[in-house]
């Protein structure tokens, strides 16, 4: 098992004293090791990234259990394990990049968790090097990572984890404010690595075209509770996804026009406008 | 009407974030600005509210320039959503937040609080006015910098990357909201944004290109040139991907086919 909730509850503390927000209710969810690439869904505020962060033992729960690898995360701050192997384990994007980085510039940054978990400096600086290319920010290296544009903090945080090869893969918005080639070569970038090395990818998107062409499984929170964790045709199929405040996939969008409007029966089994191309050419040569 | 005229800026490197760009937005118009992550979207944002300023051109509001001593009256006219929420926010909560926007633009105390109970209701916000904005989610900062903006009143608002973090349903609701603003109120809108369907709804659009305004116009204009979309890495919005897409293939024969794509494309 990868990473494993038990009858999680997550409880900020509120204004007033006995106060508080619940962020996450009665947890329980399992998540494979390997080859998994799950989108975490939902509205505004309804738990993903307080879920996502126990992915990474940032937060302990105030109730249950947080079982990542071998390392099981209590209520109880003093019964917990050092987190230097989950950490390794686990690399984690936030929503907000410009709280990930800290270095003085954006080379030292990628570089810095490659140091930490035992890379030597020239081992580190080539890998840091070789994911800057990867993303097209090698023209950035020497700058702060504070005087940069949106798009560029959010590539240079991505770096910082891919630099290091951790097993799972947590990202927060990963495409949020990166343009939209920026947006579909990195995600292009997370499929070839999850097809080729197998790691499981977890990210929390609102793009619903994103998650409908990449995504295997998908967890829908509704304030504060799993409210459907499956296979995203399912999903669109029904009337879940706007019970749940999702609209569809473009694509599924344009199937529904084209099958009312022209009779065609064109099926959900469609993830991209190539896709449905191929089946409006299925269609024209039968009809 | 706001004129933007040989503006240049850099930030002390060597690198012009803006070089040389001139344009122009009349009352009441929609304006969309798209580009690469970098090009310098933001940065004009920035000179437009007279937090940085421009090294060489002037950027002038009905004739008149943004200079120290005009800044004032101007930023009463101008309201911003800045790309990073936390850059927004200056009170300890929700409510003193909005409230310390309206006390600047000297709303009268016994009118606050029926403002900013109307707008954070418009956004959903209503229930979070206690809170410290820093403890919210990233789509709820969102959410209440919008509700702050438009509880001002400004002639113009200018929105940078104002709904990438909202859910898809709240996007639509504050897309509408936006429409809003724009017909019914007749404020002048500038929009920075990644989303395409959203710079699609938009009366005009100016793509940027490391610094450079490489192309303005109308959307349905913008977004038949490819290639310069392309150099930009835009793209076209889905709708109209589809109808390129499809009539490359033998699929545009098939006349029946094509006319629903455009009629579906003209429901966007
Ligand atoms: N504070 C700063 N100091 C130095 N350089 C900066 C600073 N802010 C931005 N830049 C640089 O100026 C250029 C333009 O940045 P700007 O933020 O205007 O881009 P943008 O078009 O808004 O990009 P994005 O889509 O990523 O938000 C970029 O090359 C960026 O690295
Ligand atoms: N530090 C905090 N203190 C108090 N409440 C918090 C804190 N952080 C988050 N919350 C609340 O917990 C709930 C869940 O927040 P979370 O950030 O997990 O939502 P989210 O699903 O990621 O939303 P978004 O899509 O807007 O980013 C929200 O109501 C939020 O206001
Ligand atoms: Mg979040
Ligand atoms: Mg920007």
């Amino acid at each position: 098992m990868g990473i494993s909730f038990k009858n999680v509850d997550h409880y900020y503390p509120g204004v007033k004293r006995k106060e508080y927000t619940i962020a996450l209710e009665n947890i329980n969810l399992d998540i494979n090791e390997k080859n998994e690439f799950i989108a975490i869904v939902g509205k505004t505020g309804s738990g993903k990234s307080t879920l996502m962060q126990h992915m990474n033992a940032l937060m302990l729960p105030t109730k249950g259990t947080v079982q990542i690898f071998d390392d099981i995360i209590t209520p109880k701050k003093n019964k917990n394990p050092k987190l230097k192997s989950v950490r390794k384990r686990v690399g984690f994007v936030f929503q907000f990049p410009e709280y990930q980085l800290f270095e003085e510039t954006v080379l030292k940054d990628i570089m810095f968790a490659p140091l930490n978990f035992g890379f030597t400096k020239e081992e580190a600086e080539a890998k840091a090097k070789e994911v800057a290319k990867l993303l097209g920010i090698e023209k950035i290296l020497n700058k702060s990572p504070f005087n940069l544009s949106g798009g560029q903090m959010r590539k240079a945080a991505i770096a910082g984890i891919l630099s290091y090869d951790p097993d799972i893969l947590l990202l927060d918005e990963p495409t949020r404010g990166l343009d939209p080639k920026g947006a579909k070569d990195i995600m292009e970038l997370f499929y070839n690595i999850h097809k080729q090395t197998g790691k499981t990818i977890i990210l929390i998107t609102h793009d619903m075209d994103i998650v409908y062409q990449y995504a295997t499984r998908v967890v829908v929170l509704n304030e504060s509770y799993i409210n459907y964790d499956g296979n995203k045709e399912d999903l669109f199929k029904t009337n879940l996804y706007n019970e749940n405040h999702l609209v569809k996939p473009n694509v599924l969008q344009l199937i529904d026009y084209l099958n009312e409007k022209l009779g065609y029966s064109i099926d959900y089994n469609t993830y991209t406008l190539e896709d449905l191309i191929e089946k409006l050419k299925e269609v024209s040569n039968n009809g | 009407m706001i004129e933007f005229k040989n503006v240049k800026f850099s930030y002390n490197t060597k690198d012009r974030a803006v070089k040389d760009v001139s344009f122009s937005v009349a009352d009441h118009e929609w304006l969309s600005i798209i580009g690469h992550n970098g090009s310098g979207k933001s940065t004009i944002a920035k000179l437009l509210v007279g937090l940085i300023e421009p090294q060489a051109g002037e950027i002038l509001y009905d004739g008149v320039k943004l200079e120290e001593k005009t800044i004032n009256d101007i930023r009463h006219k101008v309201g911003i959503v800045f790309q990073n929420p936390d850059n927004q926010f200056v009170g300890y909560n929700v409510l003193y937040d909005i409230a310390f926007g309206l006390e600047n633009k000297q709303v009268p105390r016994s009118e606050m609080l029926e403002l900013i109970h109307k707008y954070t209701k418009l956004v959903d916000m209503e229930e979070y006015l206690s809170r410290e904005p820093e403890t919210l989610s990233g789509g709820q900062k969102q959410r209440v910098a919008i509700a702050g903006i438009l509880a001002m009143n400004c002639d113009i608002v200018i929105l940078d990357e104002a709904t990438s973090m909202l859910d898809p349903e709240g996007t639509e609701e504050i897309i509408a909201l936006i429409e809003e603003l724009h017909t019914k109120y007749n404020k002048t809108i500038i929009t920075i944004t990644h989303d395409l369907n959203l710079a699609l709804k938009s009366d005009h659009i100016l793509v940027m290109k490391e610094g450079h305004l490489i192309k303005e116009g109308k959307p349905e204009d913008i977004f038949e040139e490819r290639d310069i979309l392309l150099s930009s890495n835009l793209d076209m919005p889905f709708s109209l991907k589809a109808i390129y897409e499809v009539s490359k293939t033998e699929l545009n024969n098939n006349k029946e086919l094509m006319d629903a794509l455009w009629e579906y494309r003209s429901k966007m």
